[in-house]
């Protein structure tokens, strides 16, 4: 199987909860659902996210949901200080699940 | 069998008042919901109203109602027949005053010679009281109420869905509420309309789900979604925005009203599900512990979704409190170079302001400085991913200062390369901001009395 951008196969949307971020990511073809289970890991996606993430690498959980073929990561601390004390250009965090899009499966 | 038919007319506060009047005069409504309470809004208004005490609900609440308050109770409305659908309106646009805003609603009311028409505040959110006379409570970033001092603003509980069953049973024709789980907003008129009891867990579950669904309003009919060339978005500038079918066993179809813009399908609806979503077996509300984890959608016509598959277990013990508080100053610049070597430019401005704001002393907690266009959302790593160098690049540096004085420092030395700092600044804009901080603790629910208060518009 040829590796492509994850964007190929998958859809995304990012949501925040104090300085926690959860990124779903929805396969468009149920049948690709196994290959996201296995190229997904929470190591994937932390090593991904590492910058950002910081110590809080190993926090990252994911979640799965076979029936509408997704996944869904949680990655705690991601918001530094969470959308009302960040001092990011995007306190919400929601242009990070596009990031993930790029990742090689 | 009878159904409910449930609109979504705000995902949040500034949201677009159209989408919500096209609902009110052709959805067909039983009730349109307004979510319109971020994280920090309540705080935020707390401080609105301790300068006005009429002051402290949402700013667009005035004009909503009156685009919408024509459509509202029976028999009113152009296009309402008699023996039609009675439509009925819920928010939590009261925010720090739902009191207050009750009687700007029925202002209104009378105002457009709507005589007659129900209005309800639901009030026991606000705990600040309860927290001040424990002030050894910790907050989930290990701070204690005391040691906020003068700094605490506000503390509201997040309400369920009762106090708003006890207004609609009370036969109001709008409910006003403070803070109130978003979903709880929605859950309300199913409990009330088929009387499910509080402890049928499996259709609290998934009148949450639907709830949950609907909250964003236009996230689940192509808002958030479009993205050229991978996913389409039809007519994105006429966003239609949601209303939900539910019969008495919760079971629900997502749609919108025919001819506006959007789409709604198994992705957007997907989407949405997970939107802010942790454990999806464990979504936590006053009302149950939802269960998404075995949720379908299935399309029943263009437009058209149906939700099946979720459930709910006992409610927590606790409520969640969100308490907002003044956390100091964010100080912030930002100027832009373009062309050739824009980017190295940048990257010089900088290195210039960081060891100015050291040269100067300027005393910050925290700074920030990032290039917009190169790694200000993703981070360097990430943002080196770039196939080629961009055009314009904007230097953006934002600090957090106990101080006002030292926070408008900022701002101020990003402004001075103009004439300081490398070849070709431009565009140069600074500014500061008090932070209005959120964190949360949890409360037993004995704490939390949700009270109902109705008022006629006569």
């Amino acid at each position: 199987m040829s590796r492509v951008k994850l964007r190929e196969l998958a859809h995304s949307r990012t949501g925040d909860k104090g300085d926690t971020s959860n990124i779903s990511v929805i396969a468009f073809n149920a049948e690709d659902y196994s290959r996201l289970l296995q190229a997904l890991t929470v190591e994937r996606v932390a090593a991904h996210f590492a910058e950002l993430l910081g110590g809080d690498a190993s926090r990252v959980l994911r979640y799965e949901l076979p029936k509408v073929h997704a996944l869904n990561f949680v990655l705690p601390g991601i918001l530094k200080g969470g959308v009302t004390r960040s001092l990011a250009l995007d306190a919400h965090g929601k242009a990070l699940g596009a990031a993930l899009l790029d990742i090689d499966v | 069998m009878k159904t409910l038919r449930i609109g979504s007319g705000a995902g949040y506060s500034g949201d677009r008042i159209e989408p919500a009047v096209e609902l009110a005069e052709k959805g067909e409504l039983d009730y349109l919901v307004f979510e319109c309470l971020a994280e920090r809004t309540i705080a935020l208004a707390q401080q609105a109203r301790l300068s006005d005490p009429e002051a402290g609900f949402d700013p667009l609440l005035s004009e909503r109602m009156r685009r919408v308050l024509p459509f509202v109770g029976p028999g009113l409305g152009s296009a309402r027949e008699a023996g039609q659908r009675r439509l009925r309106l819920i928010s939590n646009m009261g925010a720090a005053n739902p009191l207050a805003a009750a009687r700007e609603v029925r202002r209104i009311a009378v105002e457009l010679g709507l005589h007659g028409l129900k209005v309800a505040a639901v009030t026991g959110d606000d705990v600040l009281a309860v927290l001040k006379a424990s002030p050894e409570q910790m907050l989930d970033n290990g701070a204690t109420i005391a040691s906020l001092g003068d700094r605490l603003i506000s503390a509201n509980a997040y309400l369920g869905a009762e106090g708003i069953v006890e207004a609609l049973r009370a036969d109001a024709d709008v409910v006003i509420t403070g803070r109130v789980a978003d979903p709880s907003l929605f859950l309300a008129p199913q409990l009330f309309e088929f009387g499910w009891a509080a402890d049928d867990w499996t259709r609290l579950g998934r009148g949450t789900l639907i709830g949950h669904l609907l909250e964003c309003a236009g996230q689940i009919t192509g808002g958030y979604f479009a993205d050229p060339g991978v996913k389409e978005v039809p007519n994105l500038a006429r966003l239609g925005f949601p209303l939900a079918e539910v019969d008495a066993e919760g079971r629900a179809v997502i749609s919108k009203v025919a001819g506006s813009g959007g789409r709604i399908d198994t992705a957007t609806c997907t989407e949405q599900m997970m939107y802010e979503v942790h454990d999806p077996a464990a979504y936590l509300t006053p009302d149950v512990t939802a269960d998404f984890s075995g949720v379908s959608f299935h399309p029943v016509a263009t437009n058209e979704v149906r939700a099946e598959g979720a459930d709910g277990r006992a409610r927590p013990e606790t409520l969640k409190v969100s308490v907002g508080y003044l956390d100091g100053w964010v100080g912030e610049g930002q100027i832009s170079y373009g062309g050739p070597g824009a980017l190295a430019r940048a990257q010089l401005a900088r290195d210039v302001v960081l060891e100015r704001l050291q040269l100067t002393g300027v005393v910050f907690e925290d700074v920030r400085a990032e290039l917009i266009g190169v790694d200000a959302l993703h981070g360097a790593a990430l943002g080196s991913r770039a196939a080629a160098e961009p055009w314009e690049v904007r230097l953006r540096v934002a600090a957090r200062c106990a101080d006002k004085a030292e926070a408008v420092r900022i701002g101020n030395e990003v402004e001075t390369l103009y004439t300081n700092g490398p070849y070709g600044g431009g565009g140069a804009t600074k500014g500061v901001r008090q932070v209005v901080a959120v964190a949360s603790l949890l409360l037993p629910r004995d704490a939390v009395k949700a009270q109902v208060h109705l008022e006629d518009a006569s």
